[in-house]
């Protein structure tokens, strides 16, 4: 019997397999952020914080902390609140976490604690900051304890904030090359 | 050290308010970590590395009262910079910061404890917190100063 003409096989196997590769390559991609995805959560459940990396956003610790530096925080629960610790908090209502010490601490017998907080680089103590009528933070309002930190490394995370196409074209790159990279 | 009954910076409520003065002498040689603290002298054995940037200084009172079992009152802080002078020589410095108590627990009471302690802050990695192995304890009088005479 006749043979179907070489050249039109080719392309047909050709076009087969560039749709497996690429769902192989979109598998790959999917595993990728999965595994990023399970790396962020394992942090939050090992550092008991429900953030646990931060960006610093302003310059109220200066200078041992300037905008762009990243910090490293853990939250726990048996960890006691003291004079001189770095804290990450949220005042209620508002989502923005703020990073300052603590200069005041008053704590009662059965573990109730309240605190007030102050930026290094501030002259006053951050009373003007919590809510109206608010005079202390709790331990509820607490992210976490700054443990650790790296200079300059969260300047990509305020960057991609104030400059939205940055961001975009940064995924469209990443994502590029995750779906047309060969794997040989 | 004397003390007065005002309020004026946070809670509408009257607490007791103290006042302290003090000395600082600090010394800081190279070496490993240690500390001796008395009111007038601190020897502060450094810690200034390569990977040290700054040392957050802070004298914290530490007390107990019948409101609160346990209350911590930063006093004073100083920011000493890799290449700073570390001779430091303080003397009657006024606390920098408002010594409030959270109700009366100031007055009678004869055991508050005052630290030097520092935050050292790396160029990068961990940060943490060291307490001088010396402390200063500090009674307060009875009665208030009716007079104010700070």
């Amino acid at each position: 019997g006749a043979a179907a003409r070489p050249d039109m096989d080719l392309l047909g196997d050709l076009r087969r397999m560039n749709k497996r590769q690429l769902y192989y390559q979109v598998l790959n991609f999917a595993m990728i952020v999965s595994s990023a995805l399970m790396i962020w959560k394992g942090l939050i459940v090992i550092t008991g914080s429900e953030s646990p990396i931060v960006v610093v956003l302003s310059g109220s610790m200066e200078p041992a902390f300037h905008r762009g530096d990243l910090l490293f925080l853990t939250n726990f629960h048996d960890d006691p609140i003291r004079a001189g610790e770095i804290v990450v908090f949220k005042v209620e209502g508002r989502d923005i976490p703020i990073v300052h010490r603590v200069i005041k601490v008053h704590e009662k017998g059965n573990g109730n604690i309240k605190f007030l907080t102050k930026g290094d680089n501030n002259e006053v103590d951050d009373r003007g900051l919590y809510k109206e009528g608010q005079n202390w933070l709790e331990k509820k309002d607490v992210v976490g304890r700054a443990r650790g930190f790296l200079p300059y490394v969260g300047m990509v995370t305020i960057i991609m904030n104030d400059y939205p196409k940055f961001k975009y074209a940064l995924l469209a790159v990443m994502g590029a090359y995750v779906l047309l990279k060969r794997e040989s | 050290l004397r003390k007065n009954v005002e309020d004026f910076t946070g809670p509408r409520e009257r607490s007791d308010l103290g006042f302290v003065t003090f000395d600082i002498t600090a010394d800081i040689l190279n070496g490993k970590n240690g500390m001796v603290f008395s009111l007038t002298r601190i020897h502060l054995q450094s810690i200034f590395d390569w990977n040290v940037k700054q040392l957050f200084l802070y004298l914290s009172a530490e007390y107990s009262t019948k409101n609160n079992a346990l209350n911590q009152v930063v006093l004073w802080d100083k920011i000493m910079l890799r290449g700073d002078n570390p001779r430091l020589f303080l003397k009657d410095m006024k606390s920098k910061y408002f010594f409030f108590d959270d109700g009366n627990g100031l007055k009678g009471n004869r055991n508050i404890t005052l630290t030097l302690s520092w935050n050292v802050v790396p160029n990068a990695g961990i940060l943490p917190l060291v307490t001088g192995s010396g402390h200063v304890s500090v009674p307060f009088p009875d009665t208030y100063e009716t007079t104010k005479s700070y």
